[in-house]
């Protein structure tokens, strides 16, 4: 009984460790995308995010610093998505893709530039601290390694990321900036008709998403792992955005998405762990497809904010 | 002079009953609002050229002209949408420079759109609040307090709604009465109103002209946009002609006729009948069996629908948008999964068919009520779009290869017949004005020699002459000895074209007329849904 | 039409914006550089002089953008139908790995055996995108989130077949080549026999060209190119994808079968990506290996397709400026120390500028301006 209490620990607290960076990301994308633009990017934010994460808690050796820089280097990709998309009614989903090549381009040179050539950086001396750490071990409140430890002795970024849901599912439903974004992007003609500007809305929005992206980013480089390599993100961007759509672009569908995401990431390696005779790369493949499963059967038809994808244009004024 | 010349979609004895009760309440010592002079361009083209219109307190000022005259862009001036090119805008006296809708909504200007700027998804009290939303503290949205503001204004002005129901949910004379309290909610004494009665019921425009006067005589002031004679009849003080982006008049309501209001309008004589034969009607060409057809949220608003349609014979179905024709059109059409009933051309039926079957099987065509959305696809060319249901036959294609030569030697031949312009069949149909869109289609199902052409809105945002030229080619085709159905909201096109007029209301005939005999003041009963 | 006149449309037309957003690449790219402590021009003539300077370098730029024109082809097919091939990836993946194990397997006279490998490789791949197509137009799943899935999901069926014993040689974590009668290389054999050798020592310019892996996928990718083009013109399913791509319900009106067109158009863009992935099979790897992270073709291919303006001449032109960068561009790294994403930098910028015609369309309106004050 405590052997299987102990494997279901490990799988929550795998689950907990790979969902984090994905739940930046996906809750980044929800607010873009609920103020009408499309935010492919966001493989490329959370790519540059973690290496400038990285990079910055390895010189500076404050792990929280190097977690807010990461922030700021995925915001200023958004702020080029956000130039492109809101001021120059640029194609939303190729900006995206410019996004992503940028992010990875300019972490990858900046990298080089700084790490004597390499395409990684070195070991962070210090990562994210686990915050409820003092509560297990020897002596202490829960024992080391128990049910408990496993599953609540997390990163720090961790629970900074549900605390995020739902501070983002609060502003999006309850306060008046929150309305705001959402009429924006559901029909930003009428928003813009009742004087609300939907220009600084959407600049808003799309740079906040930049700015979770960037944050996922770190939460995988000095969290999860401790240091950024070119092969750390790769496809967690899109596997947010998948999320977002399967959580039809509600936070805590998304957040329920990448939990399912990160879950079967989970089951993954202990199933592996525990020598099941089935090849690790066909159980890799096992979040995947459930996923589709799951949209066929269930979600299907999600429907996004009505205004997505359209350029608005206030027309020559 | 008939009831019809004067008002088609007014009752006479309301119209009447209406005219005795107008006491003017208008004040001419103030000027709410001067727009001198104003020009607007957009690049070359000028949309607005030196206009000028004064509005008093208490006033009812319609602007006229017709569809494109630029009598909304003028408005958008007015409300800080568009900054006018040159020109002064007074307002209360003081010249203002209104770059914003906050600017003109803190001066008191409301507008309320033709297309309704209504967020579908969020409630009635969300609409109405949003932009100025009483807040807690944090920014936390006071939804009990938007509630009560809500029921204080409906009430007080005698407007009905249901402050929690969903916007997409209820009716658009609803969705119209939440776009008022909008304005007011913002403490509007200048009401714009763009083409206001095109979607409601002879008894809602009643109803309206009631709300009009309750709020003049509140002092405010109220703009009407419209091209319909019968409105500025009933309502307006005063109204300003537009032609063409020109200022031609302006006039006291009362000292004028409605063919004098035209005239200006169009600029020439203008007859409102359709010149026409007696119809020789043949045999049947559609017969609608108990039709029951769900919208897009399963509710069934084709609801036990019978009907028959003739060859050689113009059948007008009369109602008022939302009683189930759009839906109707699509289950004819097979772009809509039908839920009961049966649907039969001449002998075979057609229940559930594709749109491909009932065009080139049962030779159906269509003329749909969005010529944007279904009727062209915009970045095609013109020859492109002349081909939409013909492309796979021959001669245009030949064992899956199209053949360019025969396409546009068609498009060419069709340009002439049909004196499409400009006369290019390689421009791409956005570049088209709508009357020249709207006979690129018509064209195309004209040349497609269907057995019954279904013309839905067919004349919709066009200006005088060409909705004269498409009933001229609905004639034609009847006279062909075609089954034409007509699905119009504009009662005056139905009883002007129609043969037979059939009345749609709540998913269901519930009357048809013989063209000749039909009484607008009966048929406007029946589409409120009243009984003969 | 006055000169000038004729030069501004240029400018302004699509065509006009692709040029000038890969001359701001290009100048942008070496603003970077500048800061970054490098020599733009130099780099630039490092890149030159990597991709003409020797016979080989040119055939390796041919040879590289191979794949990435015929998945552009693949984005681009997808596109004009109005739906978005990210998973191009995985059906190059797996066509790749179609093709190299009927390659392996089969045993087959030359001629038939490519054909089969191809075959193989564009059916099972047409099927990985249809069933993306199919998702979408039954259930309405998006089918940005449905490729993305299966891209991953081609991931690991592919790393599970190089572990299959008979497949899979123990310990390299690649599999056995393909037979000789499937490779597509061209003089492949002869150039390591004697006579061969021999003949190239008299011939060093077809020597050098040799040192490539010159392969008949090249042509394959034109042959394509073709293809694609004639269906999207021509052809009465070309018409069809098109009215979908513009205008669904318009489509749907005139009596297209809008479920049917977005199924075929993700099997035929999901079988060209699958060609893709056999061709580098066939003609340069010769067998596939495990994957840490995908390579990327799909992904290059939805920039090629962008900058190539979705088009099928587009996407030769483009899938040959990114495969010259990136060839030319892997160089300044040894040469100069200069990080090579530099190119990726590049790149982003020019796709970047290419989504923004109203901004280039500004810059030649103040120049205009400029010009006549």
């Amino acid at each position: 009984m405590e052997a299987l209490l102990k494997d279901i620990a490990f799988i929550i607290g795998t689950t907990l460790m790979y969902s984090t960076p994905l739940i930046y990301a996906a809750i980044g994308g929800v607010i873009t995308e609920r103020s009408g633009i499309i935010n492919i990017g966001l493989e490329g934010m959370m790519y540059f995010g973690a290496f400038v994460g990285a990079a910055v808690a390895y010189f500076t050796g404050d792990p929280w610093l190097g977690f807010f820089c990461a922030g700021l280097a995925g915001a200023l990709l958004g702020l080029l998505h956000a130039v492109a998309t809101v001021s120059f009614s640029a194609e939303q989903i190729v900006s995206g893709i410019a996004i992503n090549f940028l992010g990875v381009g300019l972490a990858l040179f900046i990298s080089r530039l700084v790490f004597d050539g390499a395409t990684q950086t070195l070991t962070v001396p210090n990562k994210i601290p686990l915050p409820l750490d003092f509560l297990f071990g020897e002596g202490r409140l829960f024992a080391s390694s128990g049910f408990m430890d496993l599953v609540f002795n997390r990163f720090a970024t961790v629970y900074l990321a549900f605390a995020l849901v739902f501070v983002v599912w609060f502003l999006l439903y309850k306060t008046r900036l929150g309305m705001r974004l959402r009429a924006v992007g559901e029909h930003p003609e009428a928003a813009d008709s009742l004087g609300i500007s939907v220009f600084r809305i959407r600049y808003g929005a799309v740079i906040a998403s930049g700015f979770l992206a960037g944050l996922g980013g770190a939460a995988m480089s000095i969290a999860v792992v401790s240091r950024f390599n070119n092969t750390l993100i790769s496809g967690h961007g899109f596997i947010a955005l998948a999320a977002m759509i399967f959580g039809k672009w509600k936070p805590q569908g998304a957040l329920l998405a990448c939990l399912i995401f990160g879950g079967a990431k989970g089951l993954e390696i202990f199933m592996g762990a525990k020598g099941v005779p089935i090849p690790s790369s066909l159980l890799a493949t096992l979040p995947y497809i459930l996923t589709i499963i799951i949209l066929v059967g269930w979600v299907g038809r999600s429907q996004p904010p009505a205004s997505i994808g359209r350029i608005f244009d206030k027309g020559e004024q | 002079m008939g009831c019809r010349a004067a008002a088609p979609d007014i009752g006479c004895q309301s119209l009447m009953a209406v005219e005795e009760k107008r006491v003017s309440a208008i004040d001419f010592s103030d000027k709410v609002v001067e727009m001198v002079d104003i020009v607007k361009k957009f690049g070359e083209f000028t949309a607005n050229d030196r206009i000028s219109l004064t509005v008093h307190r208490g006033e009812v000022h319609a602007l006229l002209g017709e569809n494109g005259a630029g009598k909304t862009t003028l408005m958008n001036c007015l409300y800080g949408l568009y900054r006018p090119t040159r020109g002064t805008i007074r307002i209360n006296g003081a010249e203002l420079a209104i770059t914003d809708p906050n600017i003109a909504i803190r001066h008191g200007i409301g507008m309320v759109h033709q297309h309704f700027m209504l967020v579908a998804p969020f409630t009635v009290t969300e609409n109405i609040v949003l932009g100025q939303e009483p807040v807690k503290l944090g920014g936390i949205v006071d939804l009990a307090e938007a509630h009560k503001r809500v029921v204080e204004l409906s009430e007080r002005y005698g407007l009905a709604v249901d402050p929690q129901a969903r916007v997409e949910d209820i009716s658009v004379g609803s969705q119209q009465r939440v776009e008022i309290l909008k304005a007011l909610y913002r403490g509007a004494q200048i009401l714009i109103l763009d083409e206001p009665t095109a979607v409601l019921t002879p008894s809602e425009i009643e109803e309206l002209v009631a709300i009009i006067r309750n709020l003049t005589a509140e002092g405010k002031s109220i703009i009407i946009i419209t091209h319909k004679l019968h409105e500025i009849k009933a309502v307006a003080d005063y109204c300003t002609i537009i032609r063409r982006g020109t200022f031609v008049d302006r006039v006291k309501v009362d000292s004028v006729s409605e063919a004098e209001l035209a005239a200006k309008m169009v600029g020439r004589e203008v007859s409102f009948s359709v010149p026409k034969t007696r119809a020789q009607p043949g045999s049947r060409a559609l017969s609608i069996e108990n039709l029951v057809v769900r919208d897009n949220r399963s509710i069934p608003v084709v609801n036990g629908l019978n009907l028959e349609l003739f060859h050689g014979e113009i059948l007008g179905i009369a109602g008022v948008d939302g009683n189930g024709q759009t839906e109707l059109v699509e289950a004819l059409t097979g772009l809509r999964a039908v839920d009961s009933g049966r649907i039969f051309a001449a002998d075979s039926e057609i229940t559930g068919a594709a749109p491909k079957q009932i065009i080139n099987q049962h030779h159906i065509c269509s003329i749909h009520e969005d010529r944007r959305k279904r009727g062209l696809v915009l970045e095609f060319d013109v020859a492109e779009n002349l081909v939409l249901e013909t492309y796979h036959r021959r001669p245009f294609s030949r064992a899956g290869v199209l053949d360019q030569r025969e396409i546009y030697q068609f498009a060419e031949r069709c340009i002439n017949d049909f004196d499409i312009r400009p006369q290019n069949p390689g421009l791409p149909a956005y570049t088209l004005s709508g009357g020249n869109q709207q006979k690129v289609i018509i064209a195309r199902e004209v040349s497609n020699d269907p057995r019954i052409l279904v013309a839905s809105q067919p004349t919709r945002g066009l200006d005088v002459g060409a909705i004269e030229y498409v009933h001229r080619a609905l004639v034609e085709q009847r006279d062909r000895g075609k089954a034409v159905l007509l699905i119009s909201f504009e009662l005056d096109e139905i009883l002007n074209v129609s043969d037979r007029i059939a009345v749609i209301f709540e998913g269901r005939i519930v009357g048809v007329i013989d063209g000749a005999e039909a009484d607008e003041n009966q048929i406007g009963l029946l589409m409120a849904g009243g009984s003969r | 039409m006055s000169k000038l006149k004729q030069k501004e449309d240029f400018l302004s037309g699509t065509l006009g914006v692709t040029l000038m957003s890969v001359l701001l690449g290009f100048v942008l790219g070496g603003v970077i550089l500048l800061v970054a402590g490098f020599n733009p021009l130099e780099a630039y003539w490092v890149i030159l002089k990597g991709i003409f300077s020797r016979p080989k370098y040119v055939s390796y730029v041919i040879i590289y953008s191979t794949p990435l024109i015929i998945t552009g082809l693949s984005v681009a097919f997808a596109l004009r139908t109005g739906l978005f091939n990210i998973g191009a990836e995985g059906q190059y993946i797996m066509g790749a790995v179609a093709a190299a194990a009927a390659g392996y397997y089969l045993k087959l006279p030359m001629v038939l055996h490519v054909l089969t490998a191809v075959g193989l490789a564009v059916l099972v791949a047409a099927v990985w995108g249809g069933l993306a197509g199919y998702f979408k137009a039954r259930f309405g799943v998006n089918e940005v989130i449905s490729t993305i899935m299966l891209n991953w999901t081609a991931l690991y069926i592919s790393n599970f077949m190089v572990t299959i014993d008979s497949f899979g040689r123990q310990g390299t974590g690649k599999t056995y080549a393909i037979m000789s009668s499937a490779q597509i290389d061209i003089l492949g054999q002869w150039k390591r026999t004697p006579e061969g050798i021999a003949f190239l020592r008299e011939h060093p310019m077809l020597w050098d060209i040799l040192k490539s892996p010159v392969n008949l996928g090249f042509i394959f990718a034109l042959l394509l190119a073709v293809l694609v083009w004639y269906i999207l013109s021509k052809t009465t399913l070309g018409y069809e994808l098109r009215a979908v791509g513009h205008n669904p319900q318009a489509a749907e009106a005139g009596g297209i079968n809008v479920k049917r067109s977005m199924v075929v158009s993700m099997l035929i863009a999901g079988g060209l990506a699958g060609a893709a992935g056999a061709f580098q099979v066939l003609g340069v790897s010769h067998r596939i290996a495990t994957l840490a992270i995908m390579e990327g073709y799909g992904f290059d291919g939805i920039a090629v397709s962008l900058i190539g303006n979705n088009s099928g001449f587009g996407c030769v032109f483009a899938g040959l400026l990114f495969g010259a960068l990136k060839y030319g561009g892997s160089k300044i790294q040894d040469v100069m120390g200069a990080p090579t994403e530099v190119i990726n930098i590049m790149i982003g910028i020019i796709i970047f500028f290419t989504a923004m015609p109203k901004l280039i369309r500004m810059i030649l309106a103040y120049k205009k301006k400029r010009k006549s004050t």
